[in-house]
Parts: C-alpha cells; structure tokens; sequence
C-alpha cells in the first residue's frame, strides 16, 4: 500500500494533521481499535443502518423546517399563492406550513423528504426489530440493547406523532382529538390530564407549541442519546453473526472497520439518503393543503394516522362501541371501556409482550450462557411462531385502520369487513403461530433428511440383482455444518417436590411453573442429526441400529461421509472444496 | 411533365397529405358533431313529453311502473324533476343493471336528446328541480376558497378531503367527484341521489354551489409535491414508503451485502 511508495504533499499533509491530533489527543490509539475492528458481512445487518440514515436525514431537513416554521396558534388571514385558502383564517403554524411549501425555495421538497423519512425511520426500525427478534439476537449479553431499541421505537413513535399534528390541519387535528378521547378514557384522572396536557379545554392554545417543543428538542435528543448507547453496545458485545463453518461463538468472522465498512456504510448513508430524497421529489406526502386549517367539527373521509399509528386506529375502530359504562348512578363517572380496550390495553399487551420477550425466554429455556450466533428462526419454532402471530395480530389492527380503503377499493361492505377483521383479530395470531410452527418443524425434519440422506440427484441406479435405487449425493461439510451446528434445547428437568424423606422442596412451585412455561415452549421440536445417527445412515442406511441412548453432541465434527444410495457408498468427493458444492 | 411527377414523389408528401387528412377530419368533426353543452335548457315541447314517455314505457317502467309511481323499494318519479332524471341517466346510474348496494356509475345509455325527452317527460309528472344552467355551473365564476370551507363541512366526510371518494355502510360509497361535469355535481346536491343528502337552497345557496363547483374543479389535476398517490391520505403515503421506499433500500442493502462476500 502507501507505505512502500512515497507520500504525496496531500498525503504528507494529512499525516502531520494526524500526528498533530494524536499528540494532544491520543486519538490515534481510539482509530487503531476502531479501524480493525470486525463486523459480519450481511445485508440483513444493514437494516438498522437504515433507521440510523433516515434518522440523520429527518436532523438535516429538520432544522430546516424549524427556520420557517411557525409554533403559533395565533390565528391569521392567509393570502398567497395557493386559491383554495386565500382569506381563510387559520393559526399560524398551519399559515406557515403553506407558506414554507409554496414560497420558500425548496421549502416543499424539505417537508416531503422530512415526512417520507419519517416514515422510513419507523419501518426501518420495525425490519430492523424483526431481524434481531427472528434471528434471536436479543438473547444474553444482549438483552438490554433489545430493551434500549424497543425504548428508540416508542420514541420514535413519540417523534412521529408530535410532528404529524404541527401544521394543526384537519387531519392531524383529528389525530390529537382522539389523543384527546384516549386520554379523557383513563378512569379517574382522564379530564384533568386532557386539562394538562391542552392547557385548558381542548383544543386550546397551548397544544402546538408544546408538542414543537417536545418535537424538535426532547424527543430527538432523547433518541440522539440512546443511539449512542444503542452502537456502543454493539460495539461493546460484538456484532452477531450468523452461523456457518468456521463461525464460532468465539470469533467474529467478516471484514474490518477501515476501509470496508467505512465504504459500504458511508456510501449506503447516500443511497439512504438519495432514495428518500427522489421519494421527497416524485411523491406528494401529507399535502395539509387539502385538508384545510384546523377546526374540531369536520372529519374528511379517510381520516386516518401515518402507517406507524394505524394499528391504534384499527384497534379503535374493530372495538364495539356498547362498552360504555356510566358507574355509580346516573350522575357517577363514566367507564369508556370502548376506548380504554382497544386504545390502551390492547396496544399495552402488544408492546409488553414484545419488550419482555427476551427475559421471558431465557426464564423458560434456563440458559445463561452467552450468544453470539444467531440462530436460523426455522430452529426456534416457538419464537418464530410466536413473532409471526404478534405481527399478524398488528397487521390485522393495520388493515383494519384502513377499513373504509379496502370497501372502496375491492367493493366490498364496510361492516362485514369489520366483523371480519374482529374475528380474525382472535383466531388470525393463533393460526398464524400453529401454521408458522408446523412449518418451521416441516423445515427442521428436511434439513434432518438432507444430512442424513444427501441431496436427491435424479439419478436411478439398477443392480444386476435387478433392485433399483436412487442416488443420493451427501451434504459437504459446509452444507452439513449449518444444518447441524445448532442445540437442541429440550424442556427443563425439575427435582422432584419432595426430597427422599418426604420433606417438601423449597422454591418447588417457582420451577414447576418454569418448567411449564418451558414445555410450551421446546416440547415440540426436531433435533439436529447426532454423530451416531449420521455414521449409523452413512454405514447401512438402517436408523435401528441405534442404540437406546441418543448422543447428545451433534454431528457437526463428523468430517465423515461419502456419497450414498440405499445404503451403499457409490462415489467419493472432496466436500471441502466449494466448487463441488451443490453441483 | 416529368418535372411534375417528380415533384409528386417528394418523401415529405405522405406526411403532408396525412397531417391535411387529420385535419379536414377534425374540421368536420367540430362542424359536425352536435354542440349542445353550452346550449341553455329550452322548454319542453310536446314533441319531447311524446317521446320521453315512450322511451319512459320501454326502458323504465319495469321498475318504475306505467305510471312512474314506483313500488316496493322502487321511488316514485313523480315530482323529482329533470334534474333527478338528468344525473340519474346522463351518469349511466339509470336504467340499473343489476340489483346491489348501489347504482354504480356507468356510460350513458341514452343520447342527450334523449335523455332530455325523458327529463321532459318525467318533469312534466310533477313539480321538481330543473336542469341548472351553464352560468349555475360555471366555476369561473365561483369562489373556491369558500367552496373548500363549505366542503369541508359538507362533503368531506363521504367524499374525502378534496373529492376522492370514500365509503358508506353496507357496501355503499360515496364517489369520486373529480371526473363529474359541473352540471352533474349540482344536480347531485340539489336531488340528492341514493344515500346523499338533499342540500337545498336554504342549506347551500345557489352561489354556494357554485363556490364547491369552482373548488371541485381545482381538484385531481396532480399535486404540487409530485405523484397525488390517489390523494387517500396516510394509508396510501405508508403503503409507498414500505413498497417503493424499504423495496429499494433492502435491494440496495442486499446489493452492498452481495459485494465482496
């Protein structure tokens, strides 16, 4: 590299900025670390890199919104450019939302890359969330980091909210009326936080400035700080990798820091922020313009919130509205359980369930060893299903906040696709667990055939005795190794209630319900190929050959293994050399 | 002579004769074809009441009975006017095709002459509004800051923030109103066709009309910030963002995943 050839006047330059740095801030020994450090190469690890881009994107047009916008509820006359609003009284903010997309330069294109980023951040983060729930990333050490990213959702949810209701437009006004509605719901304090929070009756003065506040400095800074804590982590644990020959729980294998990821990070940070960028400037996002300033009487039809909040509105409108309770006689307070259900208690369910699933795992499998593979989701079919029935149950609340698009758009009745939707809100979650477990289970059994057996190659063999067999060509090492590598994790084992004198166990009940919970968990599962089942296939083809104890290691050091048909070794490879993989 | 013939087969004169040919057409056309959108309602003539009862026997009274009085689940004709039968069989909703939720819009079965024999007809019945004329309908003339205001409060609701369309109960709709002519969307409000309501002139004056015209006419001409994906709102925006949008950052991160490894 450079070393061996001359430094150039640039390159001299650079080197004595350096030394300068280095000698006054030790900097040069920070670099080193972080230069050489080992990241994983996959595209799926990429996915946060995506919230954190769009992130920067939203700081970047963000503060160039704040020089033109205006956090008034002050009410003024518009007159410019735009026909459908001159003369009309509006506040402030929503008089300078118009004025900042039709008269300041590139004021339009800043709005939309702002929003469209937004909407970006957030389905960045739920991808993101997705891969490291199904690839079981959280498990120890990184239990907390789950924790801190489930904190960045929720604020990014935060984010999202108090921004979509600052140009006080119709349709974000209806968005802080239900707030309203759901806040006046909690039992007790209800009005008096609605009081709070609006400075007065709703809407009142107050709202807009508040959530400007909250919007441009605690909400990002908060999310600015957890960021930090979120990387230091995965600096400090290491970065996850998936599993394969040669990947250990003790190594990273993949590339350093400087110059590849420098290059491929940094240049994804472009294509993040290019690609939001031609969304900003091809595609018309919350045009407030056609929604009109502000006012609590008319609702538009398709009032609805950014994809992020939908599922609070589908929840809202699956909920039947009997559930309205006035407790305490005609004059006593009213129990909204209409909109505590759905508004609160359910979405509350939703969110705990995700955030504490790491701790609830570990309880029920009893490991506390630490993880660094990742784990193929088909292996772990009780996550996988489990993850996949709390998405169909927000996807089902997401489809229904869209209810009224889909009668117009499939021509279909408004009120049968809502009694659809309740129905599948309960039994959607639980087939989607049975039918993503069955399938996770179907997978497990193939990779089991496939090393036991070999790739099926097409190929009929007839002997002279005149029996006919098919070739099968075995897995390489490599193949073989992904297969096998993982650990069967099986339901745990108790000591019985009483000791051998009778006496009853202290602490019994606690594992008898661990013990349970673990059942449900791991007692339906497939075990990966053991040493012996693989010789004993390799040697015969006959599985009863076995004995009744099963060996517990896997068969991933069985280097063994040629290929076979019916239990005759037929031809021989080299499995280590991948040109002959898959061939 | 010779000259002539070579000068006949210039290579551009195919492309002269074919442009002449376009154009004589259109001339035709436009000399031609009947011009009677900016004509003004003209009374009713006998002639017209003849004919439209006679398209009325043979094309409506099925449902509607001889009489045009209705029956079970079926309106009466008598005193809804021509303005009823005008946007009823100029919009294709009338005569029905089938029985449903709703009378969906359709190309018009009937000519404009016919359709105004048949208005003659039915207005002839009984009372009812008439057909609005141009100077109603112009929204050169109307206000559109007004008329959005009173969309706002008046529309909306059913047919979306500036006009797209939005859902009723059961299976009914509320329409589209970007492609309605002017005329059609005033008799709607003065008529008050299938789930909508009547606006009359004490609800929405004849210039208040006229104000929501000028505002409907502004509407679904594209936006200022690009592609209107359908101008539905959040649920459209958030289904981009996750289609275009993640479509192309997770192809992006696959790609760079794909190098070097």
């Amino acid at each position: 590299m450079t070393t061996t050839t001359a430094p150039t006047g640039g390159g001299k330059a650079a080197a004595a900025t350096a030394d300068y740095l280095d000698q006054r801030t030790g900097i040069g020994t920070a670099v080193k670390e972080f230069a050489r450090k080992i990241f994983p190469d996959h595209w799926s690890f990429l996915l946060g890199e995506i919230a954190l881009y769009s992130f920067v994107t939203l700081l970047i047009s963000g503060v160039f919104l704040t020089m033109f916008f205006v956090p008034s509820m002050a009410e003024v006359h518009y007159e410019g450019p735009w026909a459908t609003m001159n003369g009309v009284e509006m506040s402030e903010a929503y008089a300078s939302t118009l004025r900042l997309s039709f008269e300041v330069t590139g004021g339009l294109l800043m709005r939309q890359i702002h929003h469209w980023a937004a909407l970006i951040f957030m389905a960045a983060i739920v991808t993101h969330m997705m891969r490291v729930f199904f690839t079981g990333a959280f498990r120890k050490p990184r239990e907390l980091n789950w924790v801190v990213g489930f904190v960045l959702m929720i604020l990014g949810l935060a984010a999202g909210f108090t921004g979509y209701s600052l140009p006080d437009d119709v349709l974000s006004g209806n968005g802080l009326r239900i707030t309203d509605g759901v806040v006046r719901a909690v039992p007790i304090l209800g009005s008096y936080l609605s009081y709070f929070i609006f400075g007065g009756e709703f809407p009142g003065h107050d709202v807009i400035p508040r959530l400007f506040t909250l919007h441009i400095l605690v909400v990002p800074g908060l999310i600015l700080a957890l960021i930090a804590l979120h990387l230091f982590f995965v600096v400090l644990h290491k970065h996850t990798q998936y599993p394969g020959s040669g990947r250990t729980n003790a190594n990273v294998v993949g590339y350093p820091l400087f110059p590849i990821y420098v290059a491929k990070a940094g240049g994804y940070f472009f294509v993040v922020f290019g690609i939001i960028a031609l969304m900003g400037a091809t595609m018309s996002i919350n045009p407030v313009w056609n929604y009109g300033p502000y006012d609590p009487s008319p609702v538009s039809a398709g009032a609805q919130p950014d994809w992020y909040m939908l599922f609070l509105e589908g929840s809202l409108r699956l909920m039947p509205g009997q559930t309205e309770y006035v407790l305490f006689g005609p004059d006593g307070w009213t129990l909204s359980l209409n909109v505590l259900i759905p508004a609160m208690i359910v979405p509350g369910i939703l969110f705990s369930l995700l955030a504490l699933y790491p701790f609830l795992e570990a309880f029920a499998t009893g490991d506390k060893r630490e993880h660094h593979l990742l784990d193929r989701p088909r292996n772990r079919p009780f996550r996988t299903a489990f993850g996949v029935s709390v998405l169909v149950a927000f996807f089902i609340l997401v489809l229904a906040g869209a209810n009224d698009l889909i009668a117009t758009h499939f021509q279909m009745s408004l009120n049968d696709i809502t009694w659809v939707f309740r129905i599948l809100f309960f039994v959607g979650p639980w087939a989607a667990f049975v039918v993503t477990k069955r399938i996770c289970l179907g997978l497990q059994r193939k990779d089991r055939e496939l090393v036991l057996h070999g790739h099926e190659t097409g190929q009929i063999v007839r002997f002279a005795s005149g029996e006919y067999i098919e070739v099968h060509k075995p897995l390489d090492a490599h193949e073989r190794w992904l297969r096998v590598q993982h650990d069967a994790i099986r339901p745990i084992e108790i000591a019985p209630a009483e000791d051998s004198r009778g006496v009853r166990r202290q602490g019994y009940r606690l594992d008898r319900m661990r013990q349970r919970i673990s059942q449900v968990f791991y007692e339906d599962r497939v075990e990966p190929v053991t040493p012996t089942e693989l010789a004993a296939s390799h040697s015969h083809g006959e599985h009863d050959a076995l004995g009744s104890d099963q060996e517990k290691a896997p068969a991933q050091l069985l280097a063994e293994g040629a290929p076979t048909g019916g239990g005759r070794r037929l031809r021989s490879q080299d499995e280590t050399d991948p040109d002959t993989r898959n061939t | 002579m010779k000259a002539l013939a070579a000068r006949r087969h210039d290579r551009r004169a195919p492309v002269v004769l074919l442009l002449l040919a376009l154009l004589l057409t259109g001339a035709l056309y436009a000399v031609l074809s009947p011009t009677s959108a900016d004509a003004a309602p003209a009374a009713a003539t006998a002639d017209q009441v003849e004919t439209g009862e006679k398209l009325f026997q043979a094309n409506c009274a099925t449902c509607h009975g001889p009489d045009a009085t209705g029956r079970d689940d079926v309106p009466s004709l008598v005193g809804v006017g021509a303005a009823s039968v005008d946007f009823q069989v100029g919009t294709g909703r009338m005569p029905m095709q089938m029985n449903g939720p709703q009378a969906p819009a359709k190309p018009a079965q009937f000519d404009e002459e016919q359709i105004a024999a048949l208005a003659a007809f039915v207005a002839a019945l009984g009372p009812g509004p008439a057909v609005p004329t141009a100077e109603q309908v112009d929204p050169a003339l109307g206000d559109p800051a007004n008329g959005m205001a009173l969309f706002r409060t008046n529309c909306a609701m059913c047919h979306n923030a500036i006009g797209a369309g939005g859902a009723l109960s059961q299976g009914k709709w509320a329409p589209n109103l970007w492609e309605v002519t002017p005329t059609h969307v005033y008799e709607a409000m003065v008529t008050g066709p299938q789930s909508m309501p009547v606006f009359n002139e004490a609800t929405l004056t004849p210039d208040e009309k006229r104000d929501i015209i000028a505002f409907l006419d502004l509407q679904g001409e594209g936006a200022p910030g690009g592609l209107d994906l359908g101008s539905l709102g959040p649920v459209s925006e958030g289904l981009w963002a996750w289609v275009v949008g993640m479509g192309l950052l997770i192809g992006a991160a696959v790609w760079i995943g794909a190098r070097s490894s």
